[in-house]
């Protein structure tokens, strides 16, 4: 059996949680942390550009720095992580400094996943990344790594990386590599399959203590999903369901680049309390393309809170936004895009929840705008301000000073065929 | 009453478009979803987000259907000016639905 934790959804997510989880699970094999979203990359260029050994998660050298002690006093938990972002060889390079108390141990890296220049675009591309597949992390931990850095990698592999390390013969068992990319796919997000998120959340127990999910994988695939005894949260039948079904399209034919899963065979069975059993995910070969995710530079944008109490709430919040949006243009730009909500009154999701007008009492004002041109967008954070003195009675909200005129940047997704993409697997040595 | 009686829920999104996870709590629950709670009556739910298109895919085994709302997000994460840029309350919205008893 093998076991796969994660505890890291995200960059952003709780930065002791991959220590934490390797203590509460002392015979965890491994702990996969992902590290990147759709537009991670854009800004890991940004960072890049401004300083050529950048362009990665440094978070994660914090991570590796933390599991030191663990590993000294014999916890074996190899790491696999896609904290390596647009330079994965610059992160193991930071990593290598700060295990120089542990020599001989070895580091993987995978990269190749750079495919800008590849990707034909009428758009000038900041990024453009393949989700490349588990192999070359099966071929870094065959060859001995203690921790393997990758750049974009699809988010399942991380787990089905050590699937086909630790079950060496399962190469094309289609349904087994399946099993292992629900596993992978359903631990991916951290503690979303463990109580977070889910609909029924206020019957959740002891939230602030969530546990980060395991997956316990047999060698056929199926897997037990639970987290470490002592821990909050929950794992049953709800919230498995619930991320079996998160940000997945058709449920016939999910795909990876390690499979093409069929999920309309799962079946769930609740074994204990916390353990869920997974099994029945049917596999056939991937696609012949890899999924790529590409950036492109957009213009800016900004956006502000202001809070309005009292009766009319929602009509002087409107007012407040009619008004700058006159006096950005006094200002000389009439703005590309422009976005006024009123949250509390329904505008999140307009014409759903049908709120009384009359309960509206209490409002805040979210306004946002975008342009190309960076001064436009830097005269729409300048008009927020004066309302404190040019606003309506019952206004407030403006202590973080100006909003912040920040880089906006497009997404656009693609595929590119296998056969251009050369993914790339060596292994440093501390 | 409310779909939320009768359903659980799960949304998240993939560049401009988004997905809800629609989940009976019993097999009667999912008969009536899998009747009622079409895609077109779901484009409808969320017209005013301006969705291009919905899809309907079905998983009995887990009495759960799956909807893809095509161009929901005003562009998506980094593009859409909203506070909800990557649809993550859809799923909840879908539950405030009115049912008949």
């Amino acid at each position: 059996m093998l076991k796969v934790g994660n505890a890291q959804a995200f960059w952003g997510d709780t930065t002791t949680a991959p220590l934490q989880l390797a203590i509460q699970c002392p015979d965890l094999d491994f702990l996969t942390l992902d590290y990147l979203s759709e537009v991670s990359l854009s800004i890991l260029a940004v960072q890049r550009e401004r300083d050529s050994s950048m362009g990665y998660a440094h978070d994660f050298v914090d991570v590796i720095r933390s599991l030191i002690p663990l590993w000294k006093a014999g916890h074996g938990v190899r790491v696999i992580a896609n904290a390596g972002g647009l330079n994965p060889l610059a992160c193991a390079e930071a990593c290598r400094v700060v295990l120089k108390d542990s020599p001989g141990m070895k580091i993987g890296v995978v990269y190749g996943d750079d495919v800008l220049g590849k990707i034909p675009s009428d758009k000038k591309l900041v990024t453009a990344n393949a989700y490349l597949g588990a192999h070359p992390i099966a071929k870094a931990l065959d060859a001995g790594a203690q921790i393997v850095i990758t750049g974009r990698i699809a988010d399942p592999s991380l787990t089905v990386g050590p699937f086909l390390h630790h079950y060496k013969g399962r190469l094309d068992d289609w349904n087994a590599i399946a099993g292992a990319t629900v596993a992978g796919h359903l631990i991916e997000c951290g503690t979303q399959v463990t109580g977070g998120f889910t609909t029924n959340w206020l019957d959740c127990p002891d939230i602030a203590h969530i546990g980060f999910p395991i997956a316990e994988i047999q060698a056929d695939g199926s897997c037990i999903i639970t987290k470490p005894a002592g821990t909050g949260g929950v794992v049953n039948i709800q919230t498995v369901k619930e991320q079996l079904l998160y940000e997945i399209g058709d449920p016939a034919a999910y795909l990876s680049p390690d499979a093409t899963v069929s999920f309309l065979n799962l079946k769930l069975e609740e074994i204990a309390p916390n353990r869920v059993k997974v099994s029945g995910a049917q596999g056939s070969p991937p696609p012949r393309s890899f999924k790529v995710s590409a950036t492109y530079r957009a213009g800016f944008r900004s956006e502000a809170f202001l809070t309005l109490i009292g009766p009319r709430a929602r009509e002087k919040a409107l007012k407040c936004a009619e008004l700058i949006w006159e006096r950005v243009k006094l200002a000389g730009f009439v703005l590309d895009r422009t976005h006024a909500e009123c949250l509390g009154s329904g505008d999140t999701v307009p014409g759903v929840l049908n709120i009384p007008a009359s309960t509206m009492e209490e409002i805040v004002l979210r306004i946002a705008a975008s342009d190309k041109r960076e001064d436009a967008i830097q005269a729409f954070s300048k008009e927020i301000a004066p309302l404190i003195t040019a606003g309506p009675q019952g206004i407030t909200g403006y202590t973080s000073g100006r909003p912040h005129v920040r880089t906006m940047f497009g997404y656009l997704p693609t595929t590119i065929e296998c056969s251009l993409v050369d993914p790339k697997m060596e292994v440093l040595t501390v | 009453m409310k779909l939320r009686q009768i359903a659980y829920a799960r949304s998240g999104d993939k560049g401009d478009n988004a997905n809800i996870g629609l989940i009976a709590y019993d097999a009667q629950g999912y008969e009536w979803i899998c009747q009622h709670v079409t895609a077109e009556r779901v484009q409808a739910y969320f017209a005013l987000l301006g969705v291009k298109q919905t899809l309907r895919y079905e998983l009995r085994n887990l009495q759960a259907l799956n909807f893809i709302l095509l161009g929901v997000l005003d562009g998506g994460g980094s593009l859409s000016l909203r506070i909800d840029n990557q649809g993550k309350v859809l799923g909840q919205a879908l539950l405030e639905m009115e049912i008949k008893e």
